[in-house]
Formats: C-alpha cells, sequence, structure tokens
C-alpha cells in the first residue's frame, strides 16, 4: 500500500444512531487511518457493535455519515458496500462446504471458475485451513470456524475489514492465538480494520489505536500505551486495566489523600491546587525498603504466578498493588507512588495544558 | 402412516426394556429384582406393541377375509374378493384418482400462500402480528363442521358448491395452520446473520432469500409440505359437504362404503387410504431426522 498522502480509511464523521427510543450513538466522529487496525472497546450497550453495524449497512444512520477511501457509503446497501463482517458467531453456511462457503461471494460476481479456486485456495492457505477446503462447518473445530469467517471476508479484498468481537466464542488459550493470528494476517494485507471487543486486554494486545466508547461516545481515542499511561477520563481509566482511586492533595513530590496521609509520590499527570482525584495503577504502587514511605497494613496477599498482588489498608483507603513475587510477606510495608494521574471532573488533568483534554 | 410409527415406537421400546437386562448381566447374578424389572419391560414392550399394530393387523386380516365370526380368533376364508371388487368398481377408482389430483393442488397452493406469510411472520414485525398467528389456530378451536355449514352459505351465493375450485378451498381451511406455523419455525430457526453475511458479500435480498433462507428452511417446509398433503388427502367433512355429488375422493367414499357395503370393503379401502400417509412419513424420516441439513441446525 502506498502511504504518501495517507488518505483517510474508513471516516465516520458526526453519525448518530437511536434504537428504540434511546440514543445508541451520539454525534460520534472517527477516523481510521488505511491499514490501521482501530478498536471499538468499551462494556456491552455502549454502542459499538451499533457503530460497526451501521459502517457495515447493517443499520442506517440517524445523522451524519460514513466514508471509506473518500468516498460516501451512507446510503449504500450491505452488499453494495466495500466492507467484509465477521460475525460473533461466524454466519457460516451450514449447507455449504468450507469451499462454498468462501467462495459464495467470488461466484455472486461471475469470475472464472480458476480465478475463483485460485483465490479460495490462496487465502486458505493464508488462515492456514487448506486441509479443511471440502469440509462442512459443523464438521470443525470453533477456531477453524472463525478462520473460515476471516478467509471469507478477505477474499473478497474489501476496502475496510469489520471484526464484531470474533474471539468471544473461543476458549481463553486459544483467543490469544487466534487473536495474534488475526494481527498477522490484518498486516500482511495491510487491510484497515474496525474490530469491536468489550476485552481491553485484547484490544490493548493488537491494536494500532483504541477508540474507548461509553454511552455512544468515544471517549479517549489513542494508541495502546497513551491509552494505558495517560487515561483521558475517569471511565477510561478505570476500565482499561486496573487503578486505584483516591481524593486527596497534590503537594510536592508527595499527595495527601483525604484521611491526611501523606504519600510521597514521584510523578504526577498535572498541576496541583486543590482537592483532585487520584489515580494510581497497582504497578505504580512500590514497597520502599530504606527511603520514606506510607505506613501501611497487608490485608490479604494473592499469588498472580509472575507477580504478587498486594490489598493494603492505606489510612482510610485501600490500595491494589502488584509487587516482585519474591518480595518477603510482612504485616506492614512502607509504601510510595512512583506515579499518579489526576482528574477533575471525571477529565484527565495535564502540567502542559491545564485545562480539560478530549 | 401407523405401521411404520408402530415399528418406530416398538424398536424404541425394546432397547428401553434393554435397560435392565444390561444391568443384570453387568451384575452377573440375576437377582429377583433384575428379572421381575426384566420381567415388566418385555410386557411393556408387547403391551405397547398390541397397541400400535393390533388394530392394523385387525384391519389387514380383516381386509383379506372371507367368513369370519365371532367365537374363531382366525377367519376361517381367505379371499381377495373385496379386493377385486374396490378395483373393479369404477366409482371407487375415480375417487382414488380425485384424491390424487386435489392433495397435490391444495398442498402447492398452500404452499404458495402461506410460505410467504410464513416469512414475513419470522422475520417481520407488524402490528397485529400475534393476533394473526394466533388466529390462526381458531379455524381448529371449534368443531368444523358448524364453520363448513356456515361456508356453504357463501359458497352458493358464488357457485363454488359442488366445485373444484370449492373443494381445493375447503380443504386449505385445513391446512394453512401447519403450511405457516412450522414454516414460521423453520425461518425463525434461522440465524439472521446467516442472512446478513450473504449480504455482506454481495447477494441481494432475493438471492439471500434462494441461496441461504429457503435451503436452510427446507427440512421444516418439506415437513409441512408432507402434512398439507396428508390433511387434505383425509379430508372427509368439507370435502363431503362442497364437493358432492361431483367430487367424492376417498375419506368421502368411506362414508359410503361403511353404510352400503360389507366391512372388509372398507378394511381394503382404509389401507389404500394409509399407504400414501407410510411412504410420506417414511421419506420425511429419511431425509429430515438425518443428514447435514438437520447437523447444519445446531449451529449457534
Amino acid at each position: 500500500m502506498t502511504e504518501s498522502a495517507q488518505p483517510a480509511g474508513l471516516l465516520i464523521d458526526r453519525v448518530s444512531k437511536d434504537l428504540g427510543g434511546r440514543t445508541i450513538v451520539a454525534d460520534m466522529q472517527l477516523e481510521v487511518h488505511a491499514g490501521e487496525l482501530t478498536c471499538l472497546l468499551g462494556p456491552s450497550g455502549c454502542g459499538k457493535t451499533t457503530t460497526l453495524r451501521m459502517i457495515g449497512g447493517f443499520l442506517e444512520q440517524d445523522a451524519g455519515s460514513i466514508l471509506i477511501d473518500g468516498a460516501d457509503v451512507s446510503r449504500l446497501a450491505p452488499e453494495k458496500r466495500p466492507t467484509a463482517m465477521v460475525f460473533q458467531n461466524y454466519a457460516l453456511w451450514p449447507h455449504m462446504t468450507v469451499f462454498k462457503n468462501v467462495s459464495f461471494g467470488l461466484r455472486l460476481r461471475r469470475l472464472p471458475r480458476r480465478e475463483i479456486a485460485e483465490r479460495v485456495e490462496a487465502v486458505l492457505e493464508l488462515v492456514g485451513l487448506t486441509h479443511h477446503i471440502q469440509s462442512y462447518p459443523a464438521r470443525i473445530s470453533g477456531g477453524e470456524q472463525q478462520r473460515v469467517a476471516l478467509a471469507r471476508a478477505l477474499v473478497l479484498e474489501p476496502k475496510v475489514l469489520l471484526l464484531d468481537e470474533p474471539l468471544s466464542n473461543l476458549d481463553a488459550k486459544l483467543r490469544i492465538r487466534v487473536r495474534e493470528e488475526i494481527r498477522e494476517i490484518q498486516q500482511r494485507v495491510g487491510i484497515t480494520t474496525v474490530f469491536v471487543t468489550h476485552d481491553q486486554d485484547e484490544a490493548l494486545s493488537i491494536s494500532d489505536r483504541i477508540a474507548v466508547m461509553s454511552g455512544g461516545k468515544v471517549e479517549q481515542y489513542a494508541d495502546p500505551r497513551t491509552l494505558y499511561r495517560e487515561p483521558a477520563t475517569h471511565f477510561v481509566a478505570s476500565f482499561v486495566g486496573a487503578m486505584n482511586f483516591y481524593t486527596g492533595i497534590v503537594g510536592d513530590g508527595m499527595v495527601e489523600l483525604a484521611g491526611g496521609l501523606r504519600v510521597p509520590c514521584d510523578g504526577v499527570s498535572g498541576d496541583g491546587g486543590g482537592e483532585a482525584e487520584i489515580g494510581v495503577r497497582p504497578e505504580d504502587v512500590q514497597v520502599t525498603t530504606g527511603g520514606e514511605g506510607a505506613e501501611a497494613v497487608v490485608l490479604r496477599e494473592i499469588q498472580r504466578g509472575h507477580y504478587k498482588e498486594l490489598v493494603l489498608q492505606l489510612g482510610d483507603a485501600e490500595a491494589r498493588a502488584f509487587v516482585a513475587p519474591e518480595l518477603p510477606s510482612s504485616e506492614r510495608h512502607r509504601i510510595r507512588f512512583a506515579r499518579a494521574v489526576l482528574y477533575r471532573d471525571g477529565v484527565l488533568q495535564r502540567s502542559h495544558a491545564p485545562v480539560a483534554v478530549r | 402412516m401407523s405401521a411404520v410409527d408402530g415399528q418406530g415406537v416398538a424398536l424404541g421400546g425394546l432397547e428401553h426394556a434393554g435397560l435392565p437386562v444390561a444391568r443384570a448381566r453387568r451384575g452377573r447374578r440375576p437377582t429377583v429384582r433384575s428379572v421381575t424389572l426384566r420381567a415388566l419391560g418385555v410386557f411393556v414392550v408387547v403391551v405397547l406393541l398390541l397397541f400400535m399394530i393390533g388394530p392394523i393387523l385387525w384391519l389387514a386380516l380383516r381386509a383379506f377375509s372371507g367368513l369370519w365370526q365371532y367365537p374363531q380368533f382366525l377367519p376361517s376364508h381367505w379371499t381377495l374378493k373385496w379386493w377385486s371388487s374396490v378395483f373393479a368398481d369404477r366409482s371407487l377408482g375415480h375417487s382414488i384418482q380425485l384424491s390424487f389430483e386435489f392433495a397435490p393442488v391444495v398442498t402447492f397452493a398452500s404452499a404458495a400462500i402461506c410460505l410467504p406469510a410464513a416469512y414475513a411472520f419470522s422475520r417481520f414485525n407488524f402490528p397485529g402480528r400475534r393476533v394473526l398467528l394466533v388466529s390462526l389456530f381458531a379455524t381448529n378451536a371449534f368443531p368444523k363442521i358448524g364453520l363448513y355449514i356456515s361456508m356453504a352459505g357463501v359458497f352458493y351465493s358464488l357457485n363454488l358448491m359442488g366445485t373444484f375450485l370449492g373443494v381445493v378451498i375447503v380443504q386449505l381451511i385445513g391446512t394453512i395452520v401447519f403450511m405457516t406455523w412450522i414454516p414460521t419455525a423453520a425461518f425463525s430457526a434461522i440465524p439472521r446473520s446467516l442472512e446478513e453475511a450473504a449480504r455482506d458479500v454481495g447477494a441481494g435480498p432475493l438471492r439471500v432469500f434462494f441461496r441461504v433462507t429457503f435451503p436452510l428452511a427446507a427440512p421444516g417446509i418439506f415437513v409441512a409440505m408432507i402434512l398439507t398433503f396428508l390433511a387434505s388427502f383425509d379430508e372427509a367433512q368439507g370435502t363431503f359437504l362442497v364437493g358432492i355429488p361431483n367430487y367424492i375422493t376417498m375419506p368421502t367414499e368411506m362414508y359410503t362404503l361403511v353404510l352400503n357395503y360389507p366391512e372388509q370393503a372398507a378394511a381394503v379401502f382404509s389401507i389404500l387410504l394409509a399407504i400414501p400417509s407410510v411412504i410420506l412419513m417414511s421419506l420425511a424420516r429419511k431425509h429430515v431426522m438425518g443428514g447435514k441439513l438437520a447437523e447444519g441446525f445446531q449451529i449457534r
């Protein structure tokens, strides 16, 4: 793919949708660069699947428009759109073999038989399923059905690939393997992709960018690292990863929690000045051995394999900390925060941009 | 119909009765309990067998019996004369032919009317949908003969009495329920995403119906068509009322037979009436119970 001009692969332009008198998607704005994989991440009912179905043409938006490579596709029927969807339940046709399933779209386009056979074989090779070409969907495993669905979508060489929670029917181990496969194939083919999921782990591990949605709005649209390090809103901070929340005041090299306890803090996202919500990731709650630290009582210790989770009583509040598994057990620890993020009215406070950032 | 059913049930019964047997064998030493259970199982099977195929056996014997008087267990004379008299009687032969004309016509007419309705019932949510669906049962809810008699008035004024079309219409009343409800269920069982996936790869709505929806609903539609065929084939009351004297089908002929002929002729006739049912039921079993279509419905 040539990327000189970087045209928008997919543009969702001020799209709204009401269903049954409820606003599902509200004035949504989202741009997916050509060749990028974007995740729509959010709890159920946040509008992510509705958005995907509008891109695919299965629902018509009430307002706004959807552009693919600069062309407005808003009013096109699903069969006319350059999109291909992988459905949550795969939606393979049970009365057709894998070959027939994958070739259906090509046969509709009346391509020569040889070309159809070649393209189907090439795409089945890509997903590693050539040995099942004559099997019926009911005869192959869930993971394999999933890959047939992916092959069926890819064989048409769509401009935008849509995936609707494609991994939710797989068991945990397989899910991780298949998501890596999907990412690998997506990058090899270089296809603009929208991936809907409610699993933050999935989103963080395969996306170029993630749009966290809540109540029909995009709360934050950023790459996985930024999303995790600087969650733009309180919602994003609590939805993506674990986060300890306190109310308190930020001072010089420390934070003072509501109960009056002072905890040393190495870095803060935003300026001090009055009370704020203070978010600290569990891995940023550190046990100090020598230096200064706030007194914390250990309530519980949970072995997590490659790390240990501590539940601590910190003044009036609780704190969760992820520490090295070899840390000796103790009834008390002295702790400090490596890094904290500040929120006022649920919006991230940054030192270089003290006002709300969206 | 009953012959095949009887077999199926009897086999099922044997398997069931086999359970205590297996348990006893595993235990090596037959106890009083296991022997009783086993005897009970055999007893149940025998009773079931008698219940299911007893009447048919009796009917079959009847059709070939010359003289069969009360205290005798089996007929004292065997004869084929009832068969030859049934086949020789021109009006009986004609009624058989008529039945085989009406049943297919009614089946395809109800398919043409009901299948689009069934699709609409399963795929669209329009006002009055539930009421309409339930009201299809209403025709079966009260004695048909009352309905037919009030219909007769309308039919007279429309000149439908004694016509082919009139008989078809009166038979349709009984068949639209099968032909609507069963295909509605069949269409509803097809996940919408299967149709959406076909739209997604470029098929228009009509293509989607003929390439995806219809093939997947076919077993259900097939069953509905068989039931419709049999319902039309066996329908007597309405056909009698509307068709007489021009159109006398096999079931209506039965009335005359039972009243005017020796009962052996009626037995021959009921066996003839049962033949299409037996054939169609075994077809349905073969095509619907097994095969990849049934398997496909296990999709999540």
